[in-house]
């Protein structure tokens, strides 16, 4: 019972936070604050921007891949020559060029998968203006496309999808910065260590000498939540006690890993001046993290009887337990987050199962910032298309009708998914060279290779731990489908938006289906789970399924 | 209805339908479907396995051949499904290639040149802008437009009308069709179609569906299929790589098996017998469509426009109530307005007529050596002279003040009054020079198209009134039909000024129209509706035809186009569901000889992995030949919501496409079991 009560505050908190921020996020994105504005204006200029300038789709999109592209240069320049670069007290070498190639593709998608360790391989350099740079303007990048597709959907007839720089510099300045900084100071203060200081050199009570890393950690923490990146300062990431020592830093890091993207639904509400649509959404995609929830909870807490009586607490921190740690990890990986307070590797094969399929399905319950809500479009848009048919209509989503062009996208963007999981997937479990990394035997060995491609093209970044992620092989094509699995649904739903903001606006009738209520809500969920994860069921039946029922039939791997 | 059109029966099409099912295997046809192309790749795939393993004497090969069979029986249905729905069309097409003359006619070298100078040219000669002579008996050979001369004609082969239609020259009803016959009388007309290009070619085309043109949605639902094809295409080729990784090898026809089942076969077989079928009925009610875009955009259609006469009202003013002035008792006013009507034969004489017939409770016969006085535009009266000089007269209040030189008494003046404000017209009625009363002529709204504009409306149709009528009687028609808005005075402009407003808040607009002033409207509505009887110009602008010339029609045809989307949304909402029962049947018979654990995935029971396979892939082909008859009918369309169609449609289709699968899988798998085929 108190775990129900916990659980219940935990979302009505989460969900009132969501809501103040949609309504703050809204007045930053429609220029209506004239205080910020006049900064904006100030900055963009500076950078010879014309924030009133109005992009059409291609427009936008090249200015994101541009963007990106800069910096992937940048970040893989600092991380190849942080050897000769200042602020690196520990003096840590060049990374390896697939291991390089592999971290920056990693930062520039918002994924943050880590195949290096941040205390072992990176200078504070590296991790300041290169990693915290990066969580700052990939999630940014990720929230103006997000903004710019909301207005496509919703906005009036031609009338654009606005300018990336500005919505890029305004998401970080006004939205991230802001309360990365309130984040920090919190962590700052629940103990987490900020400090340009090297590592501690210290004799342990066994007298042993020993190393204790430390270095910026709170603000690279804070914004690793807040913009969905989940690169964390340590290797542990959050199970670490610098990263996360308390309850509370555990519950604040929690609420923020999933604090944008749900103020991403009720955005695309207000934006739309028809806030059921922004509900909608929410309902969908917090039913389906409840329900995944509900099935992780479940078997976290009945444990592994072969194991014992008692929770499943194998890889969990005991400051955290298994239902703090059942929540990070189904906020994680619904969030396209990828930080951890737990050790995915060790849950349960079915709990293992959910967080994969919240991967699969393209990271559209509530995902990462900006881009949850733009994947889950993709869905709306074939749950309408579906739905119009049935009723007798050319479909419409927000008035506007759904034609071949969107639907041709919306099927390109699709192939994201399958395409980077299955395909590259299948040689990573055939090849020789790329099965080495496989720690454990049969299905379990499987689910690592499964959960770590689910996790790259998701853009998640979280991994079956143990899994030799840093083998060439797997850098590199992990690194390419990373760009696959974030480029391959930026463009095509960017030309959607494109698309529908020329179309016009048709009034609703009774003829027109309802794209709001639980009906709409109900297709939308059909739709995620038989368009998204019907297609991974083999796979899973070979990896998690199979390992839980050899593990009901006694049998562990 | 569509008694020139005979609607040939499922039976007797079957045998052709038969052959075409392997005439359609011709892979450069087959490859217009993505869908099925693949399938019939993939069943040649593994009946090409099967038979070297059967050669090679391996083991599975009997097995391997009858999944293939099963394989190439689900292309064999689909093919089906298509020619039975062309098969429909080709009868239709024969009987109007029947009417379609050989031989000669009469041209003459303008339209003003004598008779006996025509030249006997061969039809097939006949250019547009040719003129010819048609006489009583003649077939007209092509269409085209009346020069001189009134003819009544008879359509019967285009319409199915049998009573006879003038056509002349000048007006709206110059337009002749090929094919029909002129019964009396001669017509000099215009050729105005090229060889080859008839209204008739046309329609023969339309029927046989060589013209068929996919619809938008159609294309759009055809990409998403081939992505869904394509997406388990990665499924199934990436699965013995993955399957590999636990020591399994899975044989190439089961992957076959596994892949034919997941992509939406269904749907995709069913796709275009769908399309044609959805013409098909149009055809039935007798609507020629120029393009498939038009039948899909009826289906989309928010806003109809209604011309009022004729469609609304019967276009007859009609004796509502016999008013007498004060002093003058009912009966004495009824018998005067029934014999000075008795002679007037205009609809509006005979209402008057049967109104009086109804008040007085007796008929009257024309009394002895009276006159009938007809009615004149000069005099605008009309009635009938006794024999004893007493003439009694009916018509306009104006004529019939000069003619009595009375006024109206205040009484009945304020009751005339009343009848004008009230959008109806009064007559007066008079004997000698006393005015006896007033006639209450009304437009009389047709029984039942209340009940349709609610219809409508519960479907988020929004109806328009077109009328000529000033604004007041527009209201009061308006009011009294139930529909949500009128145009009154409408002119052409008005009425493609309206169309454009709607269109700009982004609603689809409906209209039909027959004169050449509707041409433009016609062209700018989504879904414009042209009547046969009208001009040529109406008809070339409009992208639908009613053979019967009957503007209800419009609401017939808008249920044709949500009918044709509703069936393929229905459709695919089954195909794709079905894939969760498949995946229960197929992978735990593939993954349990590595994973025995997986056989817990097996809950349907099916006795054997070799029998589930197959039992998945015969559901598979039986399901697609077991909805042809839904395919060819369409789903039924019920004016309601869309939220209502929605749910029940949800529920029918895609809860019943999660359900059935497992049921008939089961019975199929208990079947093979019994007949010990697996």
């Amino acid at each position: 019972m108190m775990t129900l009560i916990s659980y219940i505050l935990y979302f009505a908190v989460l969900t009132a936070l969501a809501l103040g921020l949609a309504v703050w996020m809204q007045r930053v994105f429609e220029a209506r604050i004239p205080a910020l504005v006049w900064v904006d204006r100030i900055v963009l200029r500076s950078a010879g921007v014309d924030p009133d300038r109005q992009m059409n789709w291609a427009a936008y999109a090249m200015a994101v891949l541009a963007f990106n592209l800069a910096g992937f240069v940048v970040l893989y320049a600092l991380l190849r020559l942080q050897g000769y670069l200042p602020l690196n007290p520990d003096g840590m070498g060049a990374m390896s060029p697939d291991l390089a190639f592999n971290t920056a593709v990693s930062f520039i998608t918002n994924t943050n998968w880590q195949a290096y360790s941040g205390e072992a391989q990176l200078s504070y350099l590296s991790q300041m203006a290169g990693l915290t740079v990066q969580n700052f303007v990939s999630a940014a990048s990720g929230m103006a496309v997000g903004v710019a597709v909301i207005r496509g959907f919703s906005g009036p007839k031609d009338g654009g999808l606005g300018n990336f720089w500005a919505d890029m510099t305004r998401a970080t300045l006004w939205i991230l910065l802001p309360l990365s900084i309130a984040l920090a100071l919190y962590l700052a203060a629940q103990g987490v260590p900020q400090t340009l200081l090297g590592a501690v050199h210290t004799t342990g009570l066994e007298g042993a000498e020993q190393i204790i890393p430390r270095g910026p950690a709170a603000t690279q923490i804070a914004i690793k939540q807040l913009g969905t990146n989940g690169g964390g300062f340590f290797g542990v990431n959050s199970a670490h006690p610098f990263e996360n020592p308390t309850i509370a830093s555990d519950l604040a890091q929690c609420l923020s890993i999933l604090l944008i993207p749900v103020a991403f639904c009720f955005l695309f509400g207000s934006m739309a001046r028809e806030r059921r649509q922004g509900w909608a959404i929410f309902g969908a995609m917090g039913i389906m993290l409840l329900a995944g929830l509900a099935v992780i909870h479940f078997y976290e807490t009945a444990g592994n009887p072969s194991l014992g009586i008692g929770a499943n607490m194998e890889g969990k921190e005991a400051r955290f337990g298994a239902m703090l740690s059942s929540l990070w990890a189904a906020s994680t990986t619904a969030a396209s987050n990828g930080s951890v307070n737990a050790m995915h590797d060790s849950f349960m094969p079915l709990s293992g199962m959910v967080l994969m399929v919240f991967m699969q399905i393209g990271e559209v319950i509530f995902g990462g910032v900006g881009s949850g809500l733009y994947g889950m479009l993709l869905y709306c848009i074939i749950a309408v298309f579906l739905a119009g048919l049935m009723v007798g209509r050319t479909p419409e989503y927000l008035g506007r009708k759904i034609e071949a062009r969107e639907v041709t996208l919306a099927v390109v963007g699709f192939l994201s998914m399958p395409l980077g999981i299955l395909v590259v997937g299948a040689f990573a479990s055939t090849l020789p060279s790329a099965l080495a990394a496989i720690q454990d035997p049969g299905p379990h060995g499987f689910s690592e290779v499964l959960y770590a491609y689910s996790s790259a093209t998701g853009n998640n970044g979280s991994a079956f731990g143990g899994w030799g992620a840093s083998l060439p092989w797997h850098t590199t094509a992990m690194g390419l489908v990373m760009i696959l699995g974030r480029y391959a649904m930026i463009i095509p739903v960017l030309a959607i938006a494109g698309s529908l903001s020329r179309k016009t606006k048709a009034e609703a009738t009774a003829g027109t289906f309802p794209t709001h209520g639980p009906l709409f809500v109900t297709l939308l969920i059909l739709t995620v789970l038989i368009l998204g994860a019907l297609t991974f069921f083999p796979v899973l039946a070979l990896g998690p399924i199979a390992e839980e029922t050899a593990r009901v039939a006694g049998q562990s791997f | 209805m569509s008694n020139s059109i005979p609607t040939a029966s499922l039976r007797d099409l079957a045998p052709a339908a038969l052959r075409q099912t392997f005439v359609k295997l011709d892979p450069r046809g087959l490859a217009r479907n993505p869908v099925i192309f693949t399938t019939a790749v993939v069943a040649l795939m593994t009946t090409i396995l099967a038979l070297r393993d059967i050669g090679s004497g391996t083991v599975g090969g009997w097995q391997a051949l009858h999944i293939s069979i099963w394989l190439w029986l689900c292309v064999l249905f689909a093919n089906f499904a298509e020619a039975l729905a062309e098969g429909r069309g080709k009868a239709r097409a024969d009987t109007l290639r029947a009417t379609k003359t050989k031989g000669y006619v009469k041209r003459l070298e303008g339209p003003q040149s004598e008779f006996d100078v025509a030249l006997l040219t061969p039809i097939d000669d006949l250019q547009a802008g040719q003129f010819v002579l048609v006489e009583a008996g003649d077939i007209i050979p092509t269409d085209g437009e009346a020069m001189r001369g009134v003819a009544s004609v008879n359509e019967s082969a285009i319409t199915g009308e049998s009573a006879p239609v003038i056509r002349e020259a000048g007006g709206d009803r110059s337009s002749v069709t090929g094919g029909t016959t002129v019964v009396s009388d001669w017509l000099v007309l215009r050729i105005t179609a090229e060889p080859g290009k008839s209204f008739m070619d046309r329609m023969i085309a339309l029927v046989e569906g060589a013209e068929r043109q996919k619809t938008p949605n159609e294309i759009a639902l055809n990409i998403l299929l081939a992505g869904l094809t394509l997406i388990f295409l990665f499924v199934v080729v990436t699965l013995p790589a993955f399957a590999s990784f636990a020591g399994l090898n899975i044989p190439v026809v089961v992957l076959g098996a596994l892949f034919v089942t997941l992509i939406p076969t269904t749907i995709g077989g069913l796709l275009s017998a769908i399309g044609i079928a959805g013409m098909d009925r149009l055809v039935k009610f007798n609507v020629i469509a120029k393009s498939g875009r038009a039948v899909e955009a009826a289906g989309d259609v928010d806003t109809l426009l209604l011309d009022k006469t004729g469609t609304i009202t019967f276009g007859n003013r009609m004796a509502d109530a016999l008013i007498p002035a004060p002093g003058v008792d009912m009966a004495t006013l009824a018998e005067a307005a029934y014999l000075a009507s008795l002679a007037d034969e205009t609809p509006e004489g005979r209402s008057i007529v049967e109104k009086a017939r109804a008040l007085l409770g007796r008929d009257l016969a024309l009394p002895e050596g009276s006159t009938p006085v007809e009615f004149t535009a000069q005099t605008r009266l009309s009635g009938l002279d006794l024999a004893d000089g007493t003439s009694l007269r009916k018509g306009a209040i104006d004529a019939v003040v000069r003619l009595t030189t009375q006024i109206p008494a205040p009484a009945l003046a304020q009751e005339i009054d009343a009848i004008a404000r009230s959008g109806g017209t009064p007559l007066l009625v008079s004997s000698g020079y006393t005015i006896l009363g007033a006639v209450h002529l009304k437009d009389v709204v047709k029984p039942g198209v209340r009940e349709r504009f609610a219809e409508l409306r519960a479907m988020g149709i929004r109806t328009v009134m077109i009328t000529g009528d000033n604004p007041l009687t527009a209201a009061a028609i308006a009011a009294e039909a139930g529909v949500d808005d009128f145009l009154a005075e409408a002119t052409p402009e008005m009425k493609l000024d309206l169309i454009k407003r709607e269109q700009s808040g982004g609603r689809l607009v409906a209209m039909c129209g027959d004169g050449s002033n509707d041409a433009p409207a016609l062209a700018q509505a989504d879904v414009g509706v042209a009547m046969n009887a009208g001009t040529p110009a109406a008809k070339e602008a409009a992208n639908l035809i009613d053979l019967d010339s009957d503007p209800t029609k419009l609401i017939e045809i808008v249920m044709v186009g949500k009918e044709l989307l509703i069936s393929r949304g229905s459709l695919t909402t089954f195909s794709i569901a079905n894939d969760v029962a498949k995946y229960f049947a197929i992978l735990p018979a593939m993954f349990v000889g590595a994973y025995p654990g997986l056989a817990v995935l097996n809950i349907m029971g099916l006795a054997s992995p070799n029998s589930a396979i197959l039992s998945a892939v015969i559901f598979n082909a039986l399901i697609l030949i077991a909805l042809v008859p839904l395919a060819l009918r369409g789903v039924k369309y019920t004016p309601s919501s869309a939220a209502v169609l929605l749910r029940r449609n949800l529920l029918i289709y895609g809860l019943g496409g999660l359900i059935v699968p497992f049921i008939g899988i089961k019975a199929i798998d208990l079947a093979l079991v019994a007949l010990h085929l697996a």
